[in-house]
């Protein structure tokens, strides 16, 4: 019996059908055909389209904020410069720090530090989430206190670390790591807390099981939750960063965005109050638009998670 | 029957005595601790699979099919009794438990990885398996670029880059429409009679269970318990709408509904 059916199995390959015997063929065919029918077509937007519809809307939104604002000094409603001075003595200033070659200067001190501050809280931050996430005295010892962590205000760790620290660099990313550490540790908790236990079963069968699991089942699975965490960890970075530039005052640390801002308060200058809150907005969104955004992007869409609307 | 050969020719041929077996179950049972005290789901299993034989447990829900399968997986542990099995088995689920942050052909590798394939082999490896899937070509693919039925072939190559001995199976093809698993019904079969693997495939489809198997067991619920057996004598390849494949199911069928009314009785 066996050897007779595994001949038939051959000669069914071979040969074609026989008999109501469905050949492989056939099967590939019927495959073929019902793969490209349910075969999901995806591909990308094109690039006017995400012109008009991402792009266009926020200028529009910008470029209001700039008439209402001329308005408002044009039509003396707030008529006093030192309020509210114009878009163009703004522009003016940017110009003038620009022509004296310190607009650079001013937003690479803090990026650099923030930057800095941001990529060593990484560093601290995901292994204590890992432990958080994994050790399950870790979580119940220190998860309450992470998360308690998350909602006091960063500003208020600058008081203590100029004192133990002193007016220096490190202080500054003291205060960023307390900041940003439990954010982007929390954001991995969750990734964790978040990924499907059939993965994890899964994963077991194949042998990924202790730190192989981990690194190839568990890391890679709570990817989306670890990269909002990052997200916000860089938010928290940046305004650690400025809370403490602003407080805290010293030649020896150089003009940051913090510093420009509090310059400009010292001197009574309006217009250059609006361009240090201008110029930390900007670096803000436009870290988040250069790293941030694209890559919680790549991290959805190649998992086909980024729903088009 | 059409593997027994081929399982010959693994053990060596050298006229060795002793029977190997794919997995043996004895006397496993199982309970937990639930909300409603201590749960029964699994009384004095014993159960054999043969090398290159093709068993389904087939059951109404609640038997602790699933439960078994997990514990011959080695992802539970039994109560009581024990359970061998020839290495560490493959399993399937009825989701196809793919990794989204991989492609089709990089799971496949990712099994091989674990499995301690060396780098250089991988890829050609994976490629060879998924030409065995008829997805030649799909090596690329994201897992969300593929239809139900393509995900499931995948997760069976990446099954078998596992090279268990033994596949174990709990409800494979319960989420595809009914062309796509009868199609899929055609490709294990063939897949299994081209290896010599063991499948122990767990369904509560009856006609499913006869259209696949070599040995149907069917498990009574709550506790889960071998009700009875039946040797499925009819040749390989089988259509699901065979006359004989048909007949047997209704017996089994009226044989499962015993079983069930039995809990209405209560």
């Amino acid at each position: 019996m066996a050897s007779t059916e595994t001949s038939a199995v051959k000669d069914g390959d071979t040969k074609g059908t026989a008999g109501g015997v469905r050949s492989g063929g056939d099967l590939a065919g019927l495959e073929a055909g019902l793969d490209a029918l349910e075969t999901v077509q995806t591909g990308r937007t094109p690039f006017r389209e995400t012109f008009v519809r991402k792009i266009v809307p926020p200028l529009v939104a910008v470029a209001l904020v700039l008439v209402v604002w001329q308005a408002l000094v044009s039509f003396k409603i707030v008529d006093d410069p030192s309020k509210l001075p114009s878009p163009g003595a703004v522009w003016g200033e940017i110009e003038d720090a620009w022509l004296q070659g310190t607009l650079l200067d001013y937003i690479w001190t803090s990026v650099s530090r923030g930057l800095f501050g941001f990529l060593f809280a990484l560093v601290i931050g995901t292994p204590l989430g890992l432990l958080v996430a994994r050790v399950r005295f870790v979580r119940a010892a220190i998860g309450p206190i992470l998360s308690g962590l998350q909602s006091l205000p960063s500003v208020a760790w600058v008081p203590p670390a100029v004192i133990w620290l002193g007016l220096n660099d490190q202080m500054m990313y003291a205060v960023i790591l307390l900041g940003a550490v439990p954010s982007i540790a929390n954001g991995l908790v969750s990734g964790v807390d978040q990924v499907p236990p059939l993965f994890l079963r899964a994963g077991r069968t194949l042998g990924a099981t202790g730190l192989r699991g981990t690194w190839h089942i568990v890391m890679p699975a709570a990817l989306p939750g670890y990269v909002a965490g990052l997200k916000q960890g860089w938010a928290f970075s940046w305004r650690s960063l400025m809370a403490a530039e602003i407080i805290a005052q010293h030649p020896d640390l150089g003009t940051g965005l913090g510093q420009l801002l509090e310059n400009g308060r010292n001197s009574s200058s309006m217009s250059m109050v609006f361009l240090a809150i201008l110029l930390i907005l900007v670096v803000g969104i436009a870290i988040d638009l250069l790293i941030f955004s694209p890559l919680e992007r790549w991290v959805l869409r190649s998992r086909g998670l980024l729903v088009k609307s | 029957m059409a593997t027994s050969t081929l399982a010959k020719a693994a053990e060596g041929g050298a006229g060795t005595a002793t029977v190997r077996h794919a997995a043996r179950i004895e006397h496993v049972s199982k309970s937990f601790n639930g909300p409603a005290g201590q749960q029964h789901v699994l009384d004095d299993i014993s159960l054999d699979v043969a090398p290159g034989e093709f068993v389904t447990l087939l059951g109404a829900s609640g038997c602790g099919k699933s439960t078994l399968l997990n514990l011959v997986a080695g992802l539970d542990a039994p109560s009581s009794g024990s359970i061998t099995t020839d290495g560490r088995p493959a399993l399937m689920f009825q989701e196809h438990a793919l990794f989204p942050w991989l492609t089709a052909g990089k799971n496949i590798e990712l099994a091989l990885k674990l499995r301690g394939v060396p780098k250089n082999e991988r890829r050609g490896r994976a490629e060879e398996l998924l030409e065995l899937v008829r997805l030649g070509g799909a090596h690329g693919k994201r897992v969300h670029e593929l239809s139900g039925g393509m995900r499931q072939r995948v997760a069976l190559a990446r099954a078998l880059a596992q090279e268990s001995k033994l596949l174990l199976m709990d409800e494979p093809f319960a989420a595809l429409d009914a062309i796509t698993r009868d199609v899929l019904h055609d490709e294990l079969t063939r897949i299994w009679r081209e290896t010599n693997l063991s499948v122990l495939f767990v369904t509560h489809n009856v006609r499913e269970a006869v259209r696949l198997a070599e040995r149907v067991v069917l498990l009574s619920s709550r506790p889960g318990r071998i009700a009875r057996e039946w040797r499925v004598d009819i040749p390989q390849p089988r259509r699901i709408e065979d006359t004989a494949v048909a007949e047997l199911s209704v017996e089994i069928t009226e044989q499962l509904r015993g079983e069930i009314r039995r809990h209405g009785q209560h």
